[in-house]
């Protein structure tokens, strides 16, 4: 048996490697963007593809993001697979018009002959003190919108497995990537990089039995971190990390929701109009006599993203979870 | 060293990193309409050009005729009519080659037709049997674009994309007057020119969109202009002389394939049409105008060439619209026919595979339509 070398990586390591390894398996293969040159990203995520792959396939674009978008929707109606790097969440709205009206509709629009294989990846979502614009939730607009797959990877094994899967795809993805979690760190095997993930599979991160936090993205660290609190209250809580809200996984989330009778949606994003609420609505319709409680949300509260040295009020965070699993109907259980 | 010392060191200078600017003369558009027809310019242009652009307009005029009055019938949802825009339509098909692209506007189904597209396909969007009738890598003819100007960036970065293929291919994408407002109008050129890509722009500057007349669109000097600043070169030409429009766009895709970049062009037509058959022209325009426009006509005026040098007889006239009442005929006869429509569709196309809840939601409108033929609720 050898014995394999695992070394400690980021999650900007891991997206980078995903990218490098696409690029490398597939010549069609292209990733464009603000700044994802030379610099290699304000993040560092594209760092070293343009030493490695040369400008023509690693583009510092223009300084615009809808026609980063629109270009690219010309590229792969050509053939090629555009990975588009949106400089943060909110930097990414002029390109909606873009992203709703012709990369979501390409395929559908021409019965299927014209299909638009386009990865956009967004750094998202809050906790690293940005400035206003620098912190948005944005996944709710791009789960309204059929057409795309909306996944968001919480680990650094995910974030590889999901990025090549979502490459990959010959469907659009808005890949959202937690800008908290892109200095998280994992051990792997820089030899052999975790098999890539199908995406639309959601994944129990811990077992329990009393009841179901169901999370995404950033949040599932928070969610593990909170379930490891309550087993001071005797409570055993299960973690389910979505990975994808579009396909959204409706059997492992019920599955779970069915063992506890329990749940709670955990997410950055704000409540109203928010992904819990499909969520929750999803689960009651889908679980109503398994469960014990109302399905609670936990999320971002209905405000305008807020300014750093407030928004650790704005995130949910671990008391705030245990608050919600605490208001899952206990007294009732005889 | 003083400061006095300092000062008479000082001699006035440029700022660091100013770079010497690029002479925008070339770039600049021509100080009129560029026209051929009636000019000795015309003596110059292959008379068999002339005749096959005589017979295409002829077509493309009846075929605008019979789209507006299928759409009286009912037969088309709506209708966006390119009457009096016609040489702009037929130019820009017969300039490019089998490998180019054509990325149309919603009101440009005359040109995917003068490229070979099957009229009854080139219709569906309006017909409203489904969004694209037609294969878009079959004919290189994107889908009819309704969103203003938003083609523009997808023909750049296919041209963009040929051209790292290392593939002979130019990109030619239609918008109005109107549409040079949106933002993706700028993106487009601005990526156009950076990126080199091998694009033509032709704006179809037909005095309005909708009911706002240019004034109220631009202060621009001239649509054709707005080149210069994004680094292009811009043209002017008459829209309705189809010889003339056809040299500026037949070199602006010689330029472009030669890797000399993209070119703006701005074509000075009319939209003798309303809109489209929902709207009421007369409360924005008045009825001397269109009859102005009517005396500058792209078919009289080639008709007018032709026959004063004598390469068009009445021969010639009848068989051109002989071939344009077949086409119309035939038109006629299939968009009578109920097109067929599976509802099924609505759902197998949103992705490569059906999500678990479309499978779902199709097979509750599959249980709908059962019921349905099962006769009404009790």
């Amino acid at each position: 048996m050898t014995t394999v070398a695992l070394k400690p990586a980021t999650m900007a390591q891991a997206l980078t490697r995903a990218m490098r390894d696409a690029m490398a398996a597939d010549p069609t293969v292209h990733v464009m963007g603000e700044d994802v040159g030379t610099l290699g990203g304000v993040f560092r995520v594209t760092d070293g593809l343009v030493e490695e792959f040369g400008e023509a396939r690693c583009t510092d674009t223009p300084l615009a993001e809808a026609g980063i978008l629109g270009t690219a929707v010309g590229m792969a109606m050509y053939g090629l697979r555009p990975v588009v790097e949106m400089q943060f969440d909110a930097f990414a709205y002029p390109a909606f018009e873009q992203l709703i009206s012709h990369v979501s509709r390409m395929r559908n629009r021409t019965r299927g002959a014209m299909p638009l294989p386009l990865t956009l990846r967004v750094p998202y979502g809050g906790g690293i003190g940005g400035v206003e614009h620098h912190s948005d939730s944005s996944e709710a607009y791009y789960m309204a919108t059929p057409g795309l797959h909306v996944v968001m990877p919480a680990t650094v094994a995910d974030a590889y497995g999901l990025l090549r899967a979502a490459i990959a795809s010959d469907d659009p993805v808005v890949f959202l990537e937690p800008k908290r979690l892109y200095w998280s760190k994992d051990s792997w095997n820089p030899e052999e990089p975790p098999a890539v993930e199908p995406i639309g599979r959601a994944v129990v991160r811990r077992s329990g039995r009393s009841a179901t936090l169901i999370t995404y993205g950033p949040s599932v660290p928070v969610c593990l971190e909170a379930a490891e609190a309550a087993r001071e209250e005797d409570l055993d809580l299960e973690v389910v990390d979505l990975r994808s809200l579009v396909p959204f996984d409706d059997e492992t989330v019920c599955a779970s929701v069915r063992r506890t009778g329990r749940a709670v949606v955990v997410h950055e994003s704000g409540g109203f109009g928010g992904p819990g609420g499909e969520i929750a609505a999803r689960v009651t319709e889908a679980c109503f006599h398994h469960l014990e409680a109302p399905v609670l949300r936990v999320a971002g509260f209905d405000i305008p993203y807020p300014p750093p040295m407030l928004e650790r009020h704005h995130l949910p965070g671990v008391d705030r979870i245990l608050d919600a699993v605490g208001r899952l109907q206990w007294e009732a259980e005889s | 060293m003083t400061v006095m010392e300092q000062r008479g060191a000082y001699r006035p200078s440029p700022p660091p990193g100013w770079q010497p600017r690029t002479d925008p003369e070339p770039l600049l558009p021509d100080a009129e309409p560029y026209r051929v027809l009636g000019t000795d310019a015309a003596k110059e242009v292959d008379p068999g050009l002339l005749r096959r652009l005589y017979a295409e307009l002829v077509r493309g005029r009846r075929y605008n005729a019979q789209a507006t009055a299928l759409t009286k019938q009912g037969r088309l949802a709506v209708y966006p009519s390119s009457t009096g825009q016609e040489a702009c339509e037929v130019a820009a098909a017969l300039v490019l080659q089998e490998r180019d692209w054509l990325f149309p506007s919603y009101r440009d189904t005359l040109a995917a037709v003068a490229r070979g597209l099957d009229p009854v396909q080139a219709l569906t969007l309006l017909r409203g049997d489904w969004h694209t009738g037609y294969d878009p890598r079959e004919h290189r003819v994107a889908p009819l674009c309704t969103p203003l100007a938003t083609q523009l960036p997808h023909a750049v970065g296919l041209a963009h994309a040929a051209r790292l293929k290392g593939d002979d291919v130019v990109a030619l994408a239609m918008v109005g007057d109107g549409g040079t407002s949106e933002g993706d109008f700028h993106e487009a050129l601005n990526f156009a020119a950076v990126w080199q890509a091998p694009v033509v722009f032709l704006v179809q500057n037909n005095g309005f969109a909708i009911s706002v007349p240019l004034a109220k669109q631009t202060a621009a000097p001239s649509l054709a202009h707005k080149a210069v600043g994004y680094g292009m070169p811009g043209r002017l030409v008459d829209g309705n002389d189809v010889a003339a429009v056809h040299e500026v766009l037949a070199a602006a895709v010689r330029h472009a394939r030669a890797g000399g970049g993209p070119t703006l062009v701005e074509a000075i037509t009319y939209r003798v049409d309303a809109h489209t058959n929902a709207d009421d022209a007369t409360r924005y325009r008045q009825d001397t105008e269109v009859e102005t426009w009517r005396g500058h006509d792209p078919i009289a005026l080639l008709e007018h060439e032709l026959t004063e040098r004598g390469l068009l007889d009445d021969d010639g006239v009848r068989a051109a619209r002989d071939a344009a009442e077949s086409m119309a005929a035939d038109l006629r006869t299939r968009m009578n026919q109920d097109p067929p429509l599976d509802p099924m569709d609505l759902f197998a196309h949103v992705y490569a595979e059906p999500t678990r809840q479309l499978r779902e939601q199709r097979d509750q409108l599959r249980a709908e339509l059962e019921a349905e033929q099962e006769g009404p609720h009790r």
